[in-house]
């Protein structure tokens, strides 16, 4: 009698099991056909731009297919030279810029981080307010007097605007993402080395650095996204074609009248990005955490 | 004295950099903006205080101005709640460690990481043309497709796709946050036969009320603020019919186009006002709807 009794429950227990496994399967076959679908309509517009790279431009509008029907690698060497100036010039500007506001992102925003997460002084929390402040106001409204600031300082059509400000740490998001890695690393490594007789600078230097080398990646590695995709700055700041960011050199493109370049058009919109799509293969997890860290974009 | 200086010496180095950017970049130029916003100023002849008339002209006469406001708004009341749901939406299908989820994640947040280029913003352009991808898309099914980019009653379309197209950051973080939810209290659910809705409006959505927040408001300052797409994608002028005049395009407009310092700044000004104003109403209703859990009763 309990006998029997036992070996019904574990019956209906197993069959149960059975049962949410056999359902659990099902739901996830779904899952996996929902994600595939979605992912490759995601996916489309890019592999199209990249296939339209390679077409002659008559193949370009009307059809669907990813495939061109012959690989023309013409479009490259064409859209290369095909503005008043080659972009090999629009590429050096670009990587020039980029790469000083990288360098300028990551001391200034770890130096402004470094003195939040671990230093005292009078003031400092009304200070930290005020930064996450600047968070929320739109470039837009400090966009005009900056203008007006570096204009009077002579520096329109030049690459200073570009750049010193990146040297002032005024991505908050950096010093926010860098003040909440800091505040992991023990203490106790600070309190150590200042009984050892080590400066303030020297612990930045020696210990956080050291110990924070995956939020200051992770920084540089934004820093490096955005500011090479930033098209309003060098909107504003650079009007001579020689100057002008690959994101500037691309917008010819549209405004040249009606000569229809597409195929060297989207040839060079591909390199635009190429730089930026690699950095995305090598540094994905540090990408994906950072932003799951502090709600980057 | 000394022992005041000393103790706050290291911080205050440290600080000096972000102290001189928020100072000369970010308080600085809005209080100037503020100022320049009651002037009238070409940047040929000095400021010439005008009072209110800026906000009065505006309010009063400007019909670009309440087009721009209307383009902008819908743009935020449809792109914003579309983006949260798709992205929390591939987010749960990703949840509870499905099969290759990092080539899902990669592949979901590669648009994001792109999509703020100029590259995707011309090729967006030719998606949308009239004998396009997205209309060769519809003609497979039968229907015939509209000149998006021609026709004001489609254009902001092109844009609400565009930036529904770049969910993978709030799908992140959705992730990040659904994986803080407890399995049992699912198990619990189903053990009382509660259904997938019932899970979802009872346990999921409470839960992650905090995170479907921060990712609301977010997005939300970002879609106010957002710029290159609509400027790339209208020919900079917000054309057609002004349907694409999103507010960044118009303040950009008047200031660079026009030269009209004042009047944009306060553009700027209004602009700073409204994403505060949401932000506030956001915070205000979120006592209605967002628990944290450490809060108690």
């Amino acid at each position: 009698m309990t006998d029997t009794a036992i070996s019904a429950t574990t019956l209906t227990a197993q069959q149960y099991r059975e049962a949410r496994a056999r359902r659990a399967k099902r739901a996830g076959l779904l899952k996996h056909v929902f994600l595939i679908a979605t992912s490759l309509i995601m996916i489309y517009p890019l592999i199209w731009m990249i296939s339209a790279s390679f077409k002659p431009d008559n193949q370009i509008f009307g059809s669907l297919s990813l495939w061109p029907q012959t690989f023309d690698w013409d479009n490259y060497g064409q859209g290369w030279n095909a503005l008043s100036v080659s972009f090999t010039r629009f590429f050096l500007n670009s990587t020039f810029v980029t790469v000083l506001s990288v360098i300028g992102n990551v001391i200034s925003c770890s130096f402004a981080a470094y003195a939040f997460a671990r230093l005292e002084f009078t003031g400092k929390n009304m200070w930290f307010a005020l930064m996450m402040m600047t968070l929320m106001v739109p470039y837009h409204v400090v966009l005009i007097p900056q203008y007006l600031l570096f204009l009077n300082l002579g520096w329109v059509n030049t690459y200073l605007p570009l750049i010193v400000p990146k040297f002032l740490a005024g991505e908050a998001f950096f010093i926010f993402l860098m003040i909440q890695f800091f505040r992991q690393l023990p203490r106790e490594l600070d309190e150590a080395a200042m009984i050892d007789g080590c400066s303030p600078f020297k612990i930045y230097w020696a210990i956080i650095m050291p110990l924070s080398l995956p939020a200051m990646a992770t920084a540089a590695i934004f820093s490096f996204i955005w500011t090479w995709e930033d098209f309003l700055g060098p909107l504003v700041y650079l009007n001579k074609v020689e100057d002008y960011t690959v994101p500037l050199a691309l917008r010819m493109f549209l405004s040249q009248d009606g000569a229809s370049q597409y195929g060297p058009m989207f040839a060079m919109s591909i390199l635009s990005i190429l730089p930026i799509f690699l950095f995305f293969i090598i540094f994905q997890r540090l990408i994906i955490r950072g932003i799951a860290m502090s709600g980057l974009k | 004295m000394e022992k005041f200086f000393r103790r706050n010496f290291a911080g205050y180095a440290f600080l000096a950099p972000w102290l001189i950017g928020f100072f000369l970049l970010a308080i600085g130029p809005i209080l100037a903006s503020l100022y320049l916003s009651f002037t009238k100023y070409n940047i040929v002849r000095p400021p010439q205080w005008i009072g209110l008339d800026n906000y009065f002209y505006m309010f009063q006469f400007d019909d670009r101005f309440k087009k721009a406001l209307q383009v902008t708004f819908s743009f935020v009341v449809i792109s914003v709640p579309a983006k949260l749901i798709f992205a929390l939406g591939v987010a749960m299908a990703l949840d509870k460690g499905i099969r290759a989820i990092g080539w899902y994640r990669a592949l979901f947040y590669l648009p994001s990481i792109l999509g703020g280029s100029i590259a995707v913003a011309i090729l967006w352009r030719q998606l949308f043309n009239y004998d396009g991808v997205v209309n060769s898309a519809l003609r497979l099914v039968g229907l015939d497709g509209p000149y998006w980019l021609a026709d004001p009653k489609y254009s902001l379309w092109t844009l609400i796709v565009l930036a529904v197209w770049q969910f993978g950051s709030p799908m992140l973080i959705f992730l990040a946050g659904l994986r803080a939810i407890p399995q049992e209290l699912y198990e619990a659910a189903e053990i009382d036969a509660a259904g997938p809705l019932r899970k979802f409006f009872a346990i999921t959505v409470p839960l992650l009320a905090p995170v479907i927040f921060f990712n609301l408001v977010l997005q939300m300052i970002e879609a106010f603020k957002s710029f290159s797409g609509a400027f790339i994608i209208s020919g900079g002028s917000g054309a057609p019919l002004d349907s694409l005049l999103f507010f960044t395009v118009y303040l950009y407009d008047e200031a660079f186009s026009y030269l009209r310092m004042g009047y944009a700044s306060a553009l700027a000004w209004v602009l700073l006002l409204i994403i505060a104003a949401f932000t506030a109403i956001a915070f205000w209703t979120s006592k209605y709807w967002v628990h944290y859990e450490n809060e108690r009763g």
